[in-house]
């Protein structure tokens, strides 16, 4: 007998973090992220959860306070949006340099100037250099799915990388649909419990996390290493999610792509590009231009880091021509997703055209016609055989 | 000495203070560092069984060199302004562990604590969590050269007031944490280490946020002779430009060589002190003349306290 | 360590004597104790920053000069003036 609860994107997650038995959140209010947290607090102060809530005085402290409990060797959480997770910024590069497995709920919310408190990816985005694993939700069950394999693929000793949930503001976060929660013992089999080895609190083995590595010493220059190693564990962290996710489908019944979910993209002469709740809709597009006659595909970016490159080169050798959709951009350049497909694609040598389109900055409607205007587009321009304009930005009131 | 905890199989000197060291020898501080001769004394108060939490800042820089240590108890070397949040984050970690019988201290410099530092400080005092923050002040940001903090006294001269010297009085970090309401406040100077550890090991047992305050002179940051540290120090308290003293549960008393310093006339000019240290070298006539008022009247408020 | 294969996963420093380096040669002058006058009094002992003092088997100081910075607190604390900094150069090197 499944049990189906109605749930925000915000609840959903809440129930994620019940089940996966976290034993110290700390966070900090923010909208849209806010009822969340809420939710949290009502599970341990009810008894439904046993674990501690720190409620910290900014995002900033509540990251740092994370990276200590974790440090200890207990599974951790914490959640943010925009505004917050610009002022913990400089601790993101702290969590993961200091290699911990802390999950963080990302509400993704647009960034002042000017005030926003509605969709879009800047936020998330803006951190893609920090080392997080960043995962972008397309509805709230695949949510709270990603949420109890993130704590799966992040704490595999291998890997021990920090990761972001990304769902979008108030599509997904107030948003109610239905979620099939799996019994706690099913996942107590699936999530094994939380092991670190030199932990901060064995007062046996005492150690001194976080030393100076100074190039200025041999025996100190040891900075560039680290940092490959990071990177390192990114690539083996692109593998474990492909075997978790296969795991999670064999024994829950459910898959939502592992890098990244190709819809009907076999015989696609062109594909779009999404990433977050818009991948929903971009399917029903692609079913109703199928039905039309038009070969189009739909590829919904589920992880932006580890970014899937090898998967995206192996789409682009059978695909025309690929429209991106970004829902932030990067000034002076392009769109951050554009500019990553790009760059993962350069080294083809036979390469798919490819045109960037900017869509739903600051919570604009990503409308039904936006995008089907966007596919249109691009079939035009595979007829040219060329693409005009690489970047345009659609439902701009100039 | 005055009686204190004695932690199981500890190792007592004629001094009544433990022998083993909690550092292991050959760290960079500078020669006769204050604020290494309160490390020394404030680990053996903590005895083996304590986390620190440490940020940026002169213990830092000088102990956390990869891949050595010289501490022989866990620390996290943190971010500037996180020591009281992170902490808090270890304290968390280590009640769900059942672990509560080990000490979370936060250990940092009074740019830390003062400046970067106060919020997650306040934030922490405020929900009372179970963490002994010491602050360690040599009274500048001296780690990066000397530049002015909220603990940087009246008229003394730093890089960033190169030549008239600071305006403001010193913030009182002690009395604003005393005003949380939390159970523990004292302060105490690196050249009375047995005030000091006394201090310290009655913090340790308490539970709630605890706060200790240590006056640590710094050499090159006060411009004295590098052998003149636990001099300096015991000349500040004599001034009574610092006061040893303990609020514990909201009652004000005063310690060590402070006790009898109420009285004015038992206080040494602070002209004594100031003409010592070459960051003081400057001030005129006028200005020796404020920074004696401000002592004076710091007296008048301690004195309304122990009423 | 020579390879990344070995160093710890996470950035991690272990506990160990000299961990900025052998501290002793930033000396110019060295604390001599004269036992002849020491009290056994440990102020010495009591107010050295970098815990470079032990106490030997008859209760006397002992002064660890592979690590001594040669700051000269204990020399100018000593209430029997039984220190003395004398000029570092013609000690042997440890």
């Amino acid at each position: 007998m499944k049990n189906i609860k109605m749930l925000t994107a915000n609840d959903a997650v809440a129930y994620a973090v019940k089940l996966a038995k976290v034993q110290v959140v700390a966070a900090y209010p923010i909208t849209p992220q806010t009822a969340c947290v809420e939710r949290i607090s009502e599970f341990i102060e009810k008894g439904e959860l046993k674990a501690e809530f720190i409620c910290v005085e900014s995002e900033h402290s509540a990251l740092s306070a994370v990276i200590g409990a974790s440090s200890c060797g207990v599974r951790t959480f914490t959640a943010t949006s925009s505004q917050g997770l610009a002022l913990m910024h400089e601790m993101l590069h702290w969590a993961a340099g200091t290699r911990l497995p802390i999950v963080m709920y990302v509400v993704n919310r647009a960034l002042a100037a000017p005030w926003s408190i509605w969709c879009d990816h800047q936020d998330s985005l803006s951190q893609r250099d920090t080392g997080w694993l960043q995962f972008y939700a397309e509805n709230n069950q695949e949510l709270f799915d990603t949420v109890l394999m993130s704590y799966k693929i992040c704490e595999d000793e291998e890997i021990l990388l920090p990761a972001m949930i990304c769902a979008d503001a108030f599509i997904l976060s107030h948003a109610t649909a239905p979620v099939s929660i799996p019994s706690p013992k099913d996942i107590d089999d699936f999530l094994p419990p939380y092991d670190l080895k030199l932990a901060l609190d064995d007062i046996e083995n005492p150690v001194t996390y976080v030393p100076t590595c100074a190039p200025t010493r041999e025996d100190s220059d040891w900075y560039m290493e680290y940092k490959y190693l990071q990177q390192d564990a990114m690539l083996k962290a692109a593998k474990k999610i492909k075997e978790v996710c296969r795991e999670f489908n064999e024994k829950f019944g459910r898959f939502h792509g592992d890098l990244l979910e190709k819809y009907r993209c076999d015989d696609a002469e062109v594909v779009i590009l999404s990433m977050g709740s818009f991948a929903a809709q971009a399917k029903d597009v692609v079913d109703d231009m199928r039905r039309e006659g038009f070969k189009v595909g739909a590829v919904k970016i589920r992880t932006f880091r580890p970014f899937p490159v090898d998967d995206l080169r192996q789409l682009a050798k059978n695909v025309k021509a690929m429209a991106i959709v970004d829902r932030g951009f990067s000034f002076g350049h392009c769109g951050q997703l554009f500019m990553e497909v790009k760059s993962a694609l350069y080294n083809l040598p036979d390469r798919p055209l490819v045109k960037g389109y900017v869509m739903g900055l600051g919570g604009r409607d990503i409308k039904y016609s936006d995008q089907r205007y966007v596919i249109e587009q691009t079939f035009k321009d595979l007829e040219k055989g060329f693409v005009e304009r690489e970047i345009e930005w659609v439902n701009l009131r100039l | 000495m005055g009686k204190f905890e004695i932690i199981r199989g500890e190792k007592m000197n004629i001094l009544g203070l433990p022998e083993e060291e909690y550092l292991y020898p050959g760290f960079g501080s500078c020669p006769g560092c204050g604020s290494f001769l309160a490390l020394r004394h404030t680990l053996k108060a903590l005895g083996k069984k304590a986390i620190l939490v440490i940020p940026a800042g002169c213990t830092a820089a000088t102990t956390g060199l990869f891949p050595k240590t010289p501490f022989k108890v866990p620390v996290f070397e943190t971010a500037f302004e996180t020591t009281a949040s992170l902490a808090s984050g270890v304290i968390a970690a280590l009640k769900m562990k059942g672990k509560e019988d080990i000490v979370v201290v936060g250990w940092a410099g009074d740019g830390g604590t003062y400046d970067i530092g106060i919020q997650a400080l306040s934030g922490a005092a405020e929900r009372g969590e179970n963490l002994l923050y010491i602050c360690y002040d040599n009274e500048a940001y001296m780690n990066t050269g000397i530049q002015r903090s909220g603990g940087t006294p009246f008229g003394a001269r730093t890089t960033t007031t190169p030549i008239i010297g600071k305006q403001q009085h010193k913030k009182d970090m002690p009395l604003i944490m005393a005003v949380h309401k939390i159970p523990y406040v004292a302060t105490a100077c690196a050249s009375y280490p047995q005030d000091l550890f006394k201090k310290v090991r009655k913090a340790r047992e308490m539970r709630g946020t605890r706060y200790i305050h240590i006056l640590c002179p710094c050499p090159p940051g006060w411009r004295f002779d590098i052998n003149k540290t636990v001099e300096i120090g015991k000349l500040a308290v004599k001034t009574g430009i610092w006061a040893l003293y303990e609020i514990e549960n909201g009652k004000f008393k005063l310690t060590g060589a402070s006790r009898g310093l109420i009285d004015p006339s038992k206080r040494t000019p602070v002209k004594e002190y100031t003409k010592l240290q070459g960051r003081f070298s400057h001030l005129t006539e006028k200005q020796i003349e404020i920074l004696q008022k401000w002592i004076d009247d710091q007296w008048k408020t301690y004195q309304q306290y122990i009423k | 360590m020579k390879s990344l294969r070995e160093i710890p996963k996470s950035p991690i420093a272990k506990p160990d004597i000299a961990s900025v380096g052998i501290t002793g040669n930033w000396r110019i002058f060295r604390p001599v104790i004269r036992k002849e006058n020491c009290k056994k009094c440990l102020l010495c002992w009591l107010y050295c920053p970098d815990g470079v003092i032990r106490v030997d088997e008859e209760g006397y100081p002992e002064i660890n000069y592979h690590f001594c910075k040669g700051c000269g607190i204990c020399a100018n604390e000593c209430p029997a003036k039984a220190i003395e900094m004398m000029g570092e150069s013609g000690y042997e090197e440890h």
